[in-house]
């Protein structure tokens, strides 16, 4: 080993290093998004953000926050939790109060957990975590913090809503269950269980499948798995190519069952479905473009704004809660984040999808939920497949709430 | 490239004890002191500077530790990242512990982690490192698969890929030191990073360091004259895996967290990349490659969503241009650094650097404008480019690209004469002034 | 009992023949070169994508000759002017090539299709029920898919023993100094193999674009298991990589119907374990839901028993 080259190399390290400037600006209210903008789950993120550039132009056009701007930084966590607390650091060092993320319970749990080790060291510069989709039940029950609020239904909430509709669907005699192996595919798993052994007794749950989550390339054997056990119906939390795959190696299998998904509306699934999932294939979600009578005025702006085949108006929700947030400073008459997230507590809202709820005991959304159809009978179809949505049956914001394990710790004064 | 092979010590002298110490390890006291500046250094001082330079500190132990593997042995390793995950693992158990009780210190924390590493690394090596080359590359890759999914389906050890949590703020508080802030947890992992590249330093001066070289260049002759190659490997083996332990468990401390990711196969691939990008046939290297790779990966997808397109040029343009890695290229300069046509060298490089500049950008511009086109075509034709605002539906972004890429390419082959002149004035000069033995290669 | 079983076989071998229609290729150019190639997957990708466009341009006949001389093309090039500087270099360089290029060949994908799954569905002149069985038809894309793959196996096969080119390459394996010292052009050999093996690849990516997902992310995720099949089989032999292949599938698809664990075995000893013990948790594991490990562990026991493979003329 040499010894002179170090301090050339220090020095390297120190040029490189010294690039990285970052300086706070004027009075603005600052919001951070942390989600994937590169790789493979990069369109998730990308339909995220304009999602976020249209509620924040909306917003500053009515005149921002008490009377101050927003501004939003997107910083790209690549749907890995180290870059995603890493990224987040950056966000706090750029000022920004709030924190948008939702891909990725890992990741959310990440997040949650540094927010609120982040807040218990820096009293006074606290943050809030608006998660708006990652849906481990977790987040607002075992891991519960006064900082994250979540603006999705989590899995539990929305097994609940695909239950009860199955009880009232007689004809529906054997459920298979097949999930991804990790946290999120066994909470769907065993609230199924749970929960039809509650509404339906009788229904007999012939197959209860764990495959790796994203190493499957032929589904075959599952699916040859899923015809001998004699299902009518499949309840997958499956998403991305996990359940195109799945899906696909039904219909060449010749699979003629009912599929209960989770994810058949999320974005580029309804164009890998296909026409092949015409009236076979059931989602339950907050929000689907044949929701509402007619569309929401949101909706609509969003579409002429933004349109790309795949830009769906995917996230209602962040629409609910951009109004929260916008209700919630209105009544803190400050945008303080920590009196933000008192007036966030217990508040109550009428959208046009119906009456929601920020729960004060856990920071869970209350909001209606939709059990749809993929149908080729609709008004307005989905990413110009000539398919979309059809409801069910919808449920009302207070029958989707569930008993909370959360011991929420509020900070003092 | 073959600098620290061939290097020697300073021959010992007796007299000034304390002074010669000094004088040899003025490179250590050096890098020292400006490791306890940088976290103060303006654009570095806040959470984002610190943590970063945190997990420079991580990535440099990982990739020294890989270096012994690759570099010194030649042994190329696809699974490298399960020691360090599993080391990881150890920390953040311990950190549990240690919050609901258990009177360690969290500086501590890092030693569980090397010990884990060890263990590990002793149990696979057995099976392993039998073997060389390409053999005990696959096996590596297996075995790295094998943990991670296990680590997977073993949720109640690993947290799957939510991960376990810690709390390095709650413990112990020696000299009232909390270890919550950036820049505690900052120091200690420079401590230890220190710590592991002096030790790691001084294990290649043992015996068994030196026969490394010797198993990676021609084992048969290892063999003669009585090292047992499979031995040497297998030592060498354990020891990496023992700091790749230790640096999972910095991980552990600095994040907090640590998920199953932690050991995949995307980690093993970066420490590869990190290794190799800065030089495997020198010491530093492993760290210059560990600093440019973390900081490429971090803060390049701030400027770019095509920052994955950029990375794969970088690396193919370093196997293809500088097989030595950055390391390799600056040590290259070093027998013409005291000459006079020193001056003449870099001379040539700035004029070089105008025509490469304009060519980088205008090879930017044209994969900016179709990337975006191409990812996000809605945002509409209109974009910002080196702080310009550009119309891409016009035709003018696209010819001035074309013309800066062709122009800058055409005047920079012209400027490779003129390096290539520089260079071998200086290298006769330094043949002539210094008697080198070797002749340097531009 | 026996549908199950015969479906499992059916997909077990159509996965096989899946697999070794991507590793034959693979197999010739790592035998020969002893390149690790990671942008093996990404030539087999090209092909999915390239046949989908040329599909919707001219048909699928034609795409399903065309886009496999482009990735062909595509490979000699990349041979002759990429790989071929770095290989003095050495294996670590020629991998770190070849893992730059896949990353290259993922984001140039991504530029030109975007990041979706494209729409890339059966093609209509091959969609339909080939034959029934057991009362459930069976599409016609995949009998196509057999048939390419064992023809694939036969043309190789004959190719490697009875021409003079692959009495040539078969020397250049085991002796290429001494194929080089006999007047052979060594280096031309080497870009013709690997513009075949990439062509062999890009062939499968025309069938295994519409059978599997066509996405950016596909070659990523075949890359790893493509290197099992061909270690598995052995350097040098197409007979391995094809037993290989057809093993691997055949494992890993009745692995799925087995939901037993070890936890049923003991049972059967009357061993209970208790289910707070750590060891529960390993014990629980059903087979079916560690058979995509099944590979890997192939690999590394086979790398430690028996590192030529299951029919390899050398070690690897």
């Amino acid at each position: 080993m040499r010894k002179s080259p170090q301090p050339a190399a220090w020095a390297a390290i120190a040029c490189f290093v010294a690039t990285i400037f970052a300086g706070p600006s004027a009075a603005e209210v600052k919001l951070a998004f942390i989600d994937p903008l590169s790789g493979g789950a990069a369109s998730a993120g990308i339909n995220a953000q304009k999602h976020f550039t249209y509620e924040i132009d909306k917003i500053n056009a009515a005149g921002g926050l008490n009377g101050e701007k927003l501004s939003i930084v997107f910083y790209d966590n690549k749907v890995d939790p180290q870059e995603s607390l890493i990224a987040l650091k950056k966000a706090l060092d750029d000022g920004a109060r709030y924190i948008f993320q939702g891909n990725g319970s890992a990741v959310a749990l990440a997040i949650s957990d540094a927010v609120l080790k982040y807040n218990e060291r820096n009293p006074g510069k606290e943050v809030l975590y608006f998660n708006y989709a990652a849906v481990d039940p977790a987040l607002t029950n075992a891991k519960c913090n006064f900082w994250h609020f979540r603006f999705d239904s989590d899995a539990d909430m929305k097994m609940t809503a695909l239950v009860n509709f199955i009880a009232t669907q007689p004809q529906v005699k054997k459920v298979y269950l097949i999930n991804q192996d990790y946290s999120f595919g066994k909470a769907v798993a065993s609230a199924a269980r749970r929960m039809l052994a509650d509404k339906r007794p009788d229904v007999e749950i012939v197959g209860d499948e764990l495959h790796p989550l994203q190493k499957v390339q032929d589904f075959s054997p599952y699916v040859a798995k899923i015809k001998a056990s004699g299902a009518d119906t499949v309840i997958t939390g499956n998403w991305s190519n996990d359940m195109y795959l799945l899906f696909k190696a039904g219909k060449d299998a010749g699979l003629k069952v009912t599929w209960y998904t989770y994810y058949a509306d999320a974005l580029g699934a309804p164009t890998a479905i296909g026409r092949d999932g015409n009236g076979v294939v059931k989602v339950v979600t907050s929000f689907h473009g044949n929701a509402l009578p007619e569309p929401d005025p949101d909706v609509a702006a969003f579409r002429k704004r933004f349109t790309d085949k795949l830009d769906e108006f995917n996230y209602y929700r962040l629409n609910t809660a951009f109004m929260m947030l916008t209700a919630a400073a209105a009544k803190a008459k400050s945008n303080d984040p920590v009196k933000i997230a008192r007036a966030l507590e217990g508040m109550k809202l009428t959208t046009s999808v119906g009456d929601v709820e920020m729960r004060a005991d856990n920071h869970q959304l209350l909001q209606p939920l939709y059990v749809a159809t993929f149908s080729d009978n609709v008004k307005f179809d989905v990413e110009k497949t000539g398919l979309g949505f059809k409801t069910d049956v919808k449920v009302t914001a207070k029958d989707t709430a569930m008993p909370t394990t959360c011991q929420m710790q509020r900070p003092n004064g | 490239m073959s600098e620290s092979k061939t290097a020697s010590p300073v021959p010992e002298r007796r007299s000034g004890a304390l002074l010669q110490w000094l004088e040899r390890r003025k490179a250590w006291l050096f890098a020292a002191i400006v490791l306890i500046i940088l976290p103060h250094v303006p654009g570095l001082d806040g959470n984002f500077g610190r943590s970063l330079l945190s997990q420079m500190g991580i990535a440099a132990v990982f990739a020294l530790s890989y270096n012994l593997l690759l570099g010194q042995t030649g042994l190329l390793s696809f699974g490298h990242a399960v020691y360090f995950g599993l080391g990881g693992y150890a920390g953040i158990h311990l950190m549990r512990a240690i919050n609901a009780g258990l009177p360690i210190p969290m500086p501590l924390v890092p030693l569980a982690g090397a010990a884990t590493g060890l263990a590990f690394g002793m149990l696979f090596g057995a099976l392993t490192t039998r073997r060389a080359g390409v053999v005990f590359a696959l096996i590596s890759l297996g075995v790295g698969e094998l943990v991670f999914a296990a680590m997977r389906i073993l949720q109640g050890f690993s947290g799957g890929e939510e991960g376990i949590t810690a709390n390095r703020g709650m413990g112990p508080h020696p000299f009232g030191l909390t270890f919550g802030p950036q820049l505690q947890v900052y120091y200690v992992i420079v401590f230890w990073s220190a710590m592991a590249a002096a030790l790691m330093a001084a294990f290649l001066r043992t015996p068994a360091g030196r026969m490394c070289n010797a198993v990676r260049d021609n084992p048969e002759r290892a063999a003669f004259i009585g090292y047992d190659p499979v031995r040497i490997r297998f030592v060498v083996f354990c020891v990496a895996a023992m700091f790749a332990g230790l640096a999972g468990g910095l991980h552990a401390l600095n994040y907090e967290i640590v998920a199953a990711e932690a050991v995949g196969a995307g980690r093993s691939g970066t420490v590869l990349l990190m290794a190799y990008i800065g030089g495997v046939h020198s010491f530093f290297g492993a760290v210059l490659g560990a600093v440019t790779i973390t900081w490429l990966q971090v803060s390049l997808s701030d400027y770019t969503t095509a920052w994955q397109l950029y990375l794969g040029l970088f690396f193919i343009a370093v196997v293809l241009f500088a097989p030595g890695g950055l390391s390799g290229l600056l040590l290259m300069h070093r027998p013409i650094l005291g000459t006079r046509a020193f001056l003449h060298v870099v001379k040539s490089y700035a004029i070089a650097a105008l025509p490469a500049l304009a060519a980088a950008a205008g090879a930017i511009m044209l994969l900016e404008i179709n990337y975006r086109r191409a990812t996000q075509p809605d945002t509409g034709a209109r974009m910002r480019l080196f702080w310009m605002d550009v119309d891409t539906s016009s035709v003018w972004p696209w010819l001035s690209a074309i013309a800066l890429l062709a122009g800058g390419a055409f005047l920079f082959n012209r400027c490779r004469r003129l390096v290539a002149n520089a260079w071998q004035q200086a290298s006769d000069e330094a043949r002539t002034v210094g008697g080198m033995q070797r002749e340097p290669r531009p | 009992m026996l549908e199950i079983i015969t479906f499992s076989l059916l997909n077990g071998v159509v996965y096989g023949l899946l697999l070794f229609m991507v590793s034959s290729g693979l197999t010739l150019i790592f035998s020969l070169m002893g390149v690790l190639n990671f942008a093996h997957a990404s030539m087999f990708m090209l092909g999915a994508y390239f046949s989908y466009q040329i599909g919707t341009w001219i048909g699928f006949w034609p795409a399903l000759v065309i886009a496999p001389l482009l990735v062909g093309a595509i490979g000699a090039a990349v041979e002759r002017y990429g790989l071929r500087h770095v290989h003095k270099q050495g294996h670590v360089a020629e991998i770190l090539f070849t893992f730059g290029l896949a990353y290259l060949v993922a984001e140039s994908v991504i530029m030109i299709w975007g990041r979706n799954p494209i729409e890339n569905r059966v093609p209509a002149v091959i969609d339909f029920p080939a034959f029934l069985l057991f009362g459930t038809s069976y599409p016609a894309y995949k009998v196509l898919m057999m048939a390419i793959s064992v023809g694939m196996f036969a043309f190789l096969y004959l190719a490697f023993r009875r021409t003079r080119l692959g009495l040539i390459i078969r020397a250049a394996l085991t002796h290429p100094e001494m194929v080089g010292a006999l007047g052979h052009d060594v280096p031309r050999i080497f870009v013709l193999v690997f513009a075949i093996g990439s062509a062999l690849a890009g062939l499968a990516g025309v069938i295994g674009g519409f059978a599997l997902l066509t996405e950016p992310s596909m070659a990523a995720a075949l890359g790893p298991i493509v290197f099992v099949v061909v270690v598995v089989g052995g350097l040098g032999s197409i007979t391995g990589a094809f037993i290989a292949s057809m093993l691997i599938g055949i494992i890993q698809t009745f692995a799925v119907s087995l939901d037993y664990s070890l936890l049923d075995l003991l049972r059967v000893f009357h061993v209970v374990v208790s289910s707070d013990s750590a060891f529960h948790e390993v014990a629980a594991v059903k087979i079916a839901q560690a058979a995509p490990l099944i590979p890997y562990l192939l690999l590394v026991v086979i790398l430690i028993f028996r590192p030529r493979g299951l029919l390899g003329r050398r070690d690897a």
